[in-house]
């Protein structure tokens, strides 16, 4: 009996890892986009960007709007300016550098309702 | 040389080139003003205090400074007057005796005392230290209450979903907004929108800068000169100041 | 007095099925009228950034300020110690819950970005009014909560009168506070007094009683609950001196402002030219909020009288919010005295307003909300009396 059991569970097990497999998985759900369009190294680094890049946008934001500092380094505009599409000169979209990734971890995200998600010289260049 | 102090001096030759530019194309512009631009590592300071002057004899049957002030900030009209944003407008007024008429532009006051700071239960309304009146769209809730308090019907609720935002000014369904006094051309060291506008294609009725600088033209005007404040009755000591109502 | 003995109503009928899915049915109008407009925008309704406050504040300010007046029955109870009212505290203290929650989702649910309540409920400004009457709305919550367990538990019923003593006041700051909202709106010549404060207090005893009137005859008469003269005639006349009082504060009101050169203009947009704020002032907040009611609570003694009374106060109410709130924002706010003034922005005119389905939808669905809480309430727990005759409420009655 516990022999069947444990049969059972072993290839429950393996279909569940192979199901966890990468190419698996992004044939369920895309996997994000992070495409880097522009410049060397970002302002910090990227396992750092990756964990608290809302917190560093949280704090610049305050410090922009209630101060008056307007330091680039940790700026929305400044970060739109790098990881904007070439193609599209936006974060947003299908593989947009700000939405695939948000979409892919199911965040939601706000700062585009009122921040243009456009790089600056493509929105210049429009008409 | 830190990078800091690199980029500070970076900043202060680009306003210095900027400032050349802007003498050239607008002539009711001071140097006088520019040097004061902060650097973007300096906060803005209560020693400050920015505001207007506008002269409404000279304000022409023009609409220069509100075209130019939705240009600059990405307020576009939707063909609905009722519910679209307007950051400015022009005042016809018409005495009711004599019909003496008179019009000027309307705009936040950016008062001392702003109502709409005091009602705004969220902080999201709030008065920067210089004494630019903002809205902090952030915490905004869209209650609407600084517009009941406004007593100059200065801010607008956005009614309808924004594209083609400008950079610097960002904008959204939902909250409510009003002049900035282009908060974010202040900080690079140059003059409202409006205010560059009317001196270069209108009456050359406005005019900018600091009230506390003492050797601002603003402040010698403000000391030489008649002025008043729209509902001065309510103390509420504006920014903006009016001459010739 | 013998202990008067509560019972959960039956709630398996038909009727009262019907009764729940229809308000079902309107709360789910409600919520779909606020999710069109948080999708779209505001411009779908009648608001504009002249009439930035349109139907859904009128309905919410009525809910809630009826909400607070509601518990006024329980308040006469176990503050001012009359028995006779002790029956009808629990259904009191309901109504005050249930009134402000439908008040309270309407007002939330008009804000332009109702998703971000948590920032309400996380950054303050204590200057504001309205930051301080988000505190007074969710104390309220709690306090009456306290206040209808001391009336549930038995053990607890010798805490009844201090918790019923919190209540009053509590109720009294409340609706102080959302008089103080218009109150407080020195820009605007309507507003900008103290009067509206208490002008608002007999503002919301009246409506919270009439709106208790009509629920507890409702109750009794679905539920085939006896309900004696003895209790119906107290609070008949309670209602009409309410009426009279809102009245009267109404006309000082509007005589402290003739007396005021400054306020002319005001008054005689309200009064006289107003158009259809004028129109809703005389026969809606006076003559079917005031007189005709008034006429009906003193000139007749039939149950009938009663509880078109009633309806015509919460009808005349309705009126007389949005009188002052929507007619207080169509009025232009004078910044040029002496001038005529035009521009874009509809500077002095008197601001259009037209009430849209979404918003009449969304102001309904509070009321809705409202009454299908209370609906579920008398199923739950023993809010009502197993009787209101005579006999078993009389022996108070002296």
């Amino acid at each position: 009996m516990t022999r069947i059991a444990a049969v059972i569970i072993a290839a429950v097990l393996a279909v569940a890892g192979a199901a966890d497999a990468s190419d698996q998985r992004a044939r369920g759900v895309a996997l994000p986009a992070v495409k880097i369009e522009k410049g060397e190294a970002c302002v910090a680094p990227t396992g750092e960007m990756r964990r608290d890049h809302m917190k560093l946008l949280l704090h610049q934001r305050d410090r922009t709007l209630r101060q008056g500092l307007r330091e680039p380094r940790f700026s929305l505009k400044n970060c739109v300016d790098c990881h904007a599409s070439r193609e599209t000169g936006s974060v947003l979209g299908k593989d947009g550098f700000c939405s695939s990734c948000h979409e892919y971890a199911a965040v939601s995200l706000d700062c585009f309702e009122c921040h243009t998600p456009l790089q600056q010289k493509r929105a210049a260049a429009r008409p | 040389m830190n990078p800091d102090r690199r980029q500070f001096l970076g900043w202060g030759a680009a306003a210095a080139a900027g400032a050349a530019a802007v003498t050239t194309l607008a002539p009711g512009f001071r140097l006088i003003e520019l040097a004061q631009a902060r650097s973007p590592q300096e906060a803005a300071s209560a020693l400050q205090r920015w505001g207007l002057l506008i002269d409404i004899t000279k304000c022409a049957d023009c609409d220069a400074c509100v075209t130019a002030c939705h240009e600059e900030n990405g307020v576009a009209s939707l063909g609905r007057p009722e519910t679209d944003a307007q950051w400015i407008r022009k005042v016809n007024l018409r005495d009711q005796r004599t019909g003496y008429a008179q019009t000027l532009p309307l705009m936040c006051q950016h008062c001392e005392h702003p109502p709409c700071v005091d009602v705004c239960p969220t902080g999201a309304s709030f008065k920067r230290d210089d004494g630019i009146v903002l809205v902090d769209k952030h915490t905004c809730i869209g209650c609407r209450y600084c517009v009941m308090a406004c007593p100059y019907g200065a801010r607008s609720f956005v009614h309808e979903a924004v594209s083609g935002q400008k950079a610097d000014v960002p904008r959204g369904k939902g909250t409510v907004e009003s002049c900035t006094l282009c908060v974010h051309r202040v900080d690079r060291g140059e003059s409202p929108a409006c205010v560059e506008a009317c001196n270069k294609d209108g009456g050359k009725a406005m005019l900018f800068g600091d009230l506390n600088d003492a050797s601002a033209e603003i402040h010698g005007r403000l000391k030489s000169e008649p002025s008043s404040q729209i509902r001065a009755d309510l103390a509420l000591n504006t920014g903006v100041r009016y001459q010739g109502l | 007095m013998a202990s008067v003995q509560y019972r959960e109503i039956d709630g398996r009928s038909g009727a009262y099925r019907a009764l729940l899915g229809a308000l079902g049915a309107l709360v789910l109008a409600g919520l779909g009228a606020a999710w069109s407009m948080e999708h779209q925008g505001h411009h779908i309704t009648g608001m504009t950034n002249r009439i930035v406050w349109g139907t859904p504040h009128v309905f919410a300010v009525f809910l809630i300020v009826a909400a607070s007046g509601a518990l006024n029955v329980a308040s006469v109870a176990s503050v001012f110690g009359r028995e006779l009212y002790q029956p009808l505290a629990r259904l009191s203290g309901l109504l005050a819950l249930t009134l402000l929650a439908g008040g309270l989702a309407v007002l939330v649910l008009d804000l332009g970005r109702p998703d971000r309540l948590i920032v309400a409920m996380t950054h303050y400004n204590f200057k504001s009014i309205f930051a301080w009457n988000i505190f007074l709305y969710t104390g309220f919550f709690a306090v009456v909560a306290l206040y209808l367990w001391t009336m549930f538990e038995r053990r607890m019923n010798r805490h009844t009168k201090p918790a019923g003593l919190v209540a009053f006041l509590w109720r009294l700051v409340l609706t102080t506070g959302t008089g103080s909202i218009f109150g407080f709106l020195v820009a605007r010549e309507p507003y900008a007094s103290a009067l509206l404060a208490p002008l608002f207090i007999v503002m919301s005893f009246s409506f919270g009683l009439a709106v208790f009137v009509l629920v507890l005859m409702a109750a009794c008469k679905w539920t085939g609950r006896a309900l004696g003269d003895v209790v119906l005639n107290r609070l008949r006349n309670l209602l009409g001196v309410f009426v009279a009082t809102v009245l009267y504060f109404v006309a000082v009101h509007h005589l402290t402002n003739l007396y005021i050169a400054r306020q002319h203009d005001v008054e005689r947009f309200f009064l006289w030219e107003g158009g259809i704020y004028t129109a809703l002032f005389w026969l809606g907040q006076v003559l079917i909020g005031g007189i005709v009611p008034l006429a009906l609570l003193f000139g007749t003694s039939s149950r009938r009288a009663l509880a078109a009374a009633a309806a015509c106060v919460i009808l005349g109410g309705l009126a007389q919010v949005y009188v002052l709130i929507i007619g207080g924002q169509a009025y232009p706010q004078l910044m040029f005295p002496e001038k005529e003034v035009a521009s874009s922005f509809f500077d002095g005119v008197v601001a259009a307003y037209a009430p849209s389905l979404p918003e009449v939808a969304l102001g309904v669905g509070g009321v809705a909300l409202a009454l299908a809480l209370t609906v579920v309430a008398l199923k739950v727990l023993p809010f009502l009396p197993k009787s209101l005759a005579d006999g078993d409420v009389g022996s108070a009655a002296a």
